[in-house]
Order: C-alpha cells, then structure tokens, then sequence
C-alpha cells in the first residue's frame, strides 16, 4: 500500500518535471525508467466508427507505429505490409522502425506508455511474451480471430490459420500474440554433397551414426550445431525425446513436470547427442562458433548437418553456393519412439503483437489482419522466403527456393504429426538453464546423466517461478 | 552588500548544471534504491513494495556469487597488469634509453611507439569486438589458433576454443581490457614522466644509479599520484566489463557463459533485469554494486595515500 502511495508521488514529480525514460551511462541507471501512467489516455484517437470492411473500427487519418525485429528475415516484407496497410488507408502515415535490439526500443517506451501499435517482438533481444503478459501489456487480440478474412468476408480469420496457431499465441489464457511465421526444425544438408558422395538421408539414429563415421572417413565434420547461442541443440535434443516420448511427454515438459527427465525418452535423446560428441562427429571449433559463422562453415562443405529452423535458407542466402541445394530432414528416429519419423516440431513464431496502451490499437489489429490475407503471406514468402501461418496463402505463381519447398514436402508428409513445444515461452529460466548444460555436454565437459540432473534441477526452479 | 551579492551570482551560475545532474545521475540512482524494494517486472508500472526480499535472496544466488569473484579476479588483476605495463612502457619510452651521453632519454623510435601503443585506446568497443571475435575464433581460421596450428603445438581437429573454455574465457576479456588500455596509461604516465626534472635523473645516474634503480627509487615515488588515478580509474572499469562479455562470451542473452564461467555483476544484472522480468531484483544488484564501486574507491585513495613530494 505504502509503496503504491509513493509510486504515484514520484509519478506525478517525474511527469511535472518532463521527464522522460533516460537512457542512462553506468550500470545503476539503466534501472531507472520513467513514470509513464499519468500520460495517455487523452491522446487517443477518436475511434473511426466500424464496418464490414472496418472491423476495428480505424480511424483512417491516424499514423500506424511500426516496431519491426530485423533480423534472419530482413525487414523488406514489413514495408510491403505497410504498403498494403497504405492501400487501405492512405491518409495514415505509417512510420516504420526496424532494429535487431527489441528490447531497447520497446521497454523504454512501454514504460513511459507511449508503445508502438504493433511490434514483431523478436530475436535475441526480445522481450519475452510472458513477462509482457504478466505485466499487463499486451491487447487482447481475439477480435482479430473472430473479423472477416480480407479474402473471404464471409470466413473469420481464425478459419484462414494453420492449427496451432491460436494455442500457441495463447498465454494465460488469452489470445495475445500473432505468431506469424510458420516454421519446420529439423536437420539441414547439402543434396548436393550428398549425391556427390553417393549418400542419402538417414531415418534412424543407427543410420545417422552409420552415415556420420562414412561422412568423417571423406574428410567432411559429420555435425557442426551454432555452440555460442545453445538454443539450436536444445531444439535438437528436445525434439528427440519428444518422438521418443510422444506428446504425452511434450505436454508434461510443457506443464513443466521435472520427471519427464527420468523417463526413457529424455535418457535415449541426450545419450544419442552425446554418442556425436564421443565420436567426435563435431566440426572443429563448433562449440565456440556463432550461427553464422557454424552456418557458413556448413555452407562451405566442412560439415554436413547442421540443426535450424526453416530461416536458415533466407538467413544463409548470400552464403550458400547456387548448387547448393539445401534440403531439410526430421530428426531421425530412436528405437522405439512413439511418433513416426515425419514427425517435427513445426509451428508458428515471429511473434506479433498490439501493446495494451498502444494509441492506434485498432490500426495495428487491422495491419494484422493485411498481414493474414493472401496478398500479405505472399510478400512474406517472396521478400523472407518462408512460409507463413496462412492456410494455403502462397498462390502457384510463387516460386520457392529449394531448402523453403523442401519444407513445404516435409510438413505434407508429417500431415498431423507436427508438434510445438510452449516451455520456451513460458520458462524463461529452464531455457538459460538447459542451455548453459548442454553448452558443457556439447563440449565433453559433463555426461548425460549430469545434464539430466542439472535439467531436472533447472524445471524445478523454473515451475517455482511461474 | 558585496557578499551579499556574491551568492545569487555563484548560484546562477551552478544551478543548470546542478539541475542537470541530479536530473540525470542523482534522480535515476534514488530511483534505482526504489525499485529495488519491489518486484518490478520491467515491463509495466505495477508492482508490490516486498522489503529487503532482494537482497536476501541475492546473498544466496550462486551466479551472482560467481559473477562478484569474476569482478574481484578484474579486479586484482586488470589494474595490476595495466599499469605495470603502462608504467614499464613508458619508462623505456622516456628514460629508458641509453644511447648517447646527451642525458635521459627514450629508447630509439620512442616517438613511433607511443603512437602504436595509444592506438587501441582509438578504437571503439563494437571494433574490438569484432576484432577479437577474430582473433578468439574457435576454429583453424581464428588468429590464435591459426598461429598454434602453423606452430604444431595444437592440432586442427582440436583447436582451443577460447571463449567456450572455461579455463580460459575470463582470461581471455582481460587480455582484451589490458590491450585496450595500457595505451591510455602510458601516454598518462609519459606525461606524468616528463614532468620530472631531468635533473633528478642526472644526479641519479652519476651517483650510479641502474635502470631498476631509477625506476623504483626516482619514477616511481614522484609518479605516485598518477598511478593512484589509474588504479581508481582501472578499479572501477574492473566492475564493468559488460559490453565484452556480453557480445563475446557464449550463453543466452548477455552471454556469461560457459556454464557462468566468465559471468560478472553487469551481465547478470542486465538478464534480470531484461530477460527473465525480474527488474526489482536486478536494481538490488545495482545497488549492490554501486556500494561495492564506491566502498572500493575510497578504500583505494585512503590505502594509497602517500606524503607528496614536491620537486
């Protein structure tokens, strides 16, 4: 109670003296932020009245703030988006921001009250979604689902998405972020080397590590994975034992039971990415390297598989040689697992979303719904090469590039067996800590029951903070 | 009537600069001891008053425990090795020659060297970040491991991979630090060099007096007050050294990492306070390492405190 008291006086004091979120030297300073509450409300925009074509009801002279991530998608397609928004209403001036460091545009501002009307919160430094929906900042996007699709007004949007979608942007129960890009992980190759070589794609582990000591005997680092940012071999472990385990063990994981990590699932996965580190299938140097630097390495033939996500292809687009021809597999299958080997985790990312005291709310809503039209998935998948969470919305005019139609194969050919874990959203803490011991794993420097133990350890401490 | 005039007039002129910095520094620090009551996401205004629960819960965190040893090792080390290079280097550089009977002079090219020395002072932290990501780099095209591969002392199926080394990252940001900073002090302690009397020097040297003599019972005494501002200077830069860690060291946001292995307080502060929304707690750890910052500054102006000499 005392310390709400306060808060309001230094509120009023910091206002009254115009202060505004100070970027600050030194290390204390960057904790200060600026009292923000009292600023807003008076600003709004008049709400434009709704219709069928207006479903948000837009006021169509009032600017779109646009906070855009720039990164393994550049931020070409945001300004086709934002051309398309224009179309609609060319009154409002659209202003476009695109950055690598999120956070540092985004959290002074959503301090002061003043956001954006629509961020793609994204990358390294992005500010999670469930810290943003704890702290109440995020809109309620439901309306979006529930508007008529651009294309077909007589569908709602929420018809026109690739399931999952909706769970995913779900947190605490509410449907708060528009994850955008639909992306297939796996694992990466080169067709090329590999008809060069005469070798073909391995389905089991047994092959895998088969392939891997012929891959070694041709001079070529059978493994190379993006060692400073641990993220990737997560994904690469996880999924393992998700197939392993089926989505029973997925939803426990999710709900963060810490015995899923004695189950047999999560033992045969770690043991199987340690039988590569033991035989020393890892590229030279890949425990040190960053994704660009292991991706381009993998681009230059010194390896030949690498686990990433479906950006890879954009990402790598001035690296990789124009025979390349980039391929993407599932990961292979332990013995045993309960899903099949077409299996993958597959899913929306690139969150989107509208902050709660954003001024043209109704504006960045409605640039979401361009965003889902069939116009708006194909400026994504010819300015990003991806696919996006638009059911059907690349038209057969568009060309894709190989390793983005080698995805498209995989996901047809996984039909339903396509899984999406949600920890990552909701347990920040499991993922720094999962990362920081397979970073130890990866380097031979614990063993797969340590990592198991610490792992265990770490979903305890994560489900005490949740 | 004089005096009395004399106070509106100083206070005219001292009150816009003293608005600014309590605006900016002295505000933004109170703020800080605020927060650091609260569990504060980061992320919005709303948050509960919990005591002093953050700093309880600090005293137990082993990170953070990891991350103030990393500083303390900074500590020692960065302004030991720094200024007795600096001082070393500029010691040849002024005095150290003894080629003609002229006097006291610098060893030959003197001039040229304390140009390349002072160089990597120029240089901007995103360039030495690349520069050393370059050098550190994990593989057979990284500089080091380039060299120890030509040298036959490592092989490239097993290089070092210097940052992911636990033994060797931490190692590895200071080299940096000291790269970049023995420059600076040189050119400090050059100037602080000239400034002594050649005399003293001559008398030095025709009582017979060697070049370890004269370094450690001429230079160094009258140099005192210069190395006592670098060791202040180095002491508080020991208690960053965020940008490096946190654009070199592997390990999700703000690096750290191995494992925590080159951890230090502002890496883990910025974690907390941006990532895993846990703001109150990381302005704690501000506060936290204000103190120790200001407990070490005054500990080192009262611990080095000598008579001055005056020459």
């Amino acid at each position: 109670m005392g310390s709400e008291i306060n808060r309001r006086d230094l509120v009023k004091r910091s206002a009254a003296l115009g202060l505004v979120a100070i970027p600050a030297t030194g290390l204390l300073s960057a904790c200060a932020s600026s009292g923000g509450d009292s600023s807003g409300d008076s600003t709004k925009p008049t709400k434009g009245s709704t219709s069928a074509n207006n479903p948000f009801g837009v006021n169509e002279s009032t600017g779109l703030d646009v906070l855009i991530f720039k990164g393994g998608f550049g931020d070409d397609y945001a300004k086709r988006f934002e051309a398309l928004y224009n179309k609609e209403y060319p009154k409002a001036k659209v202003s476009h921001n695109a950055t690598q460091n999120i956070t540092g545009l985004l959290q002074p501002r959503l301090n002061a009250g003043t956001p954006p009307d629509v961020v793609d919160d994204s990358g390294n430094a992005q500010i999670k979604l469930d810290v943003l929906q704890k702290a109440d900042q995020l809109t309620d996007l439901t309306p979006l689902l529930d508007a008529p699709s651009i294309d077909d007004p007589s569908k709602k949007v929420r018809d026109t998405l690739m399931p999952g979608t909706i769970e995913l942007g779900t947190i605490g129960g509410k449907f708060v972020t528009l994850q955008y890009v639909y992306t297939v992980f796996g694992l990466w190759y080169s067709n090329k080397l590999f008809k060069q070589h005469g070798w073909t794609a391995p389905k089991t582990w047994a092959d895998f590590m088969s392939l891997s000591g012929e891959i070694k005997k041709a001079g070529i680092s059978p493994f190379a994975h993006q060692g400073k940012y641990p993220y990737y071999i997560n994904v690469a472990i996880v999924d393992l034992a998700v197939k392993h385990g089926g989505l029973d063990w997925l939803d426990r994981l999710d709900k963060l039971d810490e015995t899923v990590w004695d189950d047999d699932a999560a033992k045969q996965a770690i043991n199987a990415i340690y039988q590569i580190v033991q035989n020393k299938y890892l590229l030279p140097g890949t425990n040190g390297m960053t994704h660009i630097e292991s991706q381009t390495a993998w681009n230059q033939y010194k390896a030949a598989f690498i686990p990433c996500g479906a950006w890879l292809e954009n990402e790598q687009l001035k690296a990789t040689p124009s025979d390349f021809e980039m391929t993407f597999m599932p990961m292979p299958s332990l013995p045993g697992d309960k899903l099949p080997f077409e299996a993958i985790r597959g899913g929306a990312n690139e969150p989107f979303i509208v902050p709660k005291k954003a001024k043209n709310a109704a504006g960045g809503l409605e640039f979401m719904r361009t965003m889902l039209s069939k116009a708006g998935a194909t400026a994504f998948a010819q300015s990003a090469n991806s696919l996006t969470v638009v059911k059907d919305g690349i038209g057969d005019d568009v060309q894709l590039r190989p390793g983005t139609k080698s995805t498209v194969t995989a996901l047809k050919a996984a039909g339903t067996n396509v899984f999406n874990p949600t920890y990552l959203q909701t347990a920040s803490s499991l993922d720094i800590d999962m990362g920081n011991a397979s970073t130890e794993l990866m380097a031979d420097r614990i063993k797969p029951e340590e990592w198991l133990k610490r792992v265990k350890s770490a979903t305890v401490k994560a489900k005490k903070n949740a | 009537m004089r005096r009395n005039s004399k106070y509106p007039f100083i206070v005219g002129f001292l009150i816009v600069p003293v608005a600014l910095y309590a605006l900016l520094v002295l505000w933004p620090y109170i703020q800080t001891f605020g927060y650091s009551f609260t569990d504060w996401s980061g992320e919005s205004q709303k948050m509960k008053f919990i005591g002093f629960k953050n700093y309880s819960t600090l005293f137990s965190d082993d990170v953070f425990r990891k991350a103030l040893w990393h500083n303390v090792l900074m500590l020692i080390f960065l302004p030991l090795v720094t200024i007795l290079l600096a001082l070393f280097f500029a010691f040849l550089l002024n005095v150290g020659g003894r080629g003609g009977t002229a006097g006291i002079q610098g060893v030959r090219g003197s001039a040229f060297y304390k140009v390349v020395f002072f160089f990597p002072q120029v240089l901007s932290v995103a360039i030495l970040v690349v520069l050393f990501e370059a050098v550190y780099r994990s593989d057979g095209g990284g500089l080091l491991n380039g060299i120890l591969i030509k040298l036959h002392l490592e092989s490239a199926n097993n290089p070092t991979e210097w940052l992911n080394d636990p033994t060797f990252v931490l190692w590895c940001i200071m080299g940096i630090l000291v790269w970049s900073g023995v420059g600076f002090y040189l050119v400090l302690f050059s100037a602080a060099m000239q400034s002594i009397p050649k005399e003293i020097y001559e008398a030095a040297l025709l009582d017979g007096a060697g070049r370890g003599q004269t370094f450690f019972r001429v230079t160094m005494p009258l140099l005192w007050d210069s190395v006592q501002t670098a060791w202040v200077y180095l002491a508080i830069a020991a208690m960053d050294g965020f940008a490096l860690v946190s654009a070199l060291t592997p390990g999700v946001s703000y690096g750290g990492g191995p494992d925590y292995h080159s951890e230090v307080l502002a890496t883990y502060l910025m974690r907390n306070f941006l990532y895993l929304g846990k703001s109150g707690y990381a302005c704690a750890m501000g506060v936290v390492i204000l103190l120790l910052t200001l407990i070490l500054s005054i500990v080192t102006l009262r611990v080095t405190r000598r008579e001055r000499i005056e020459f």
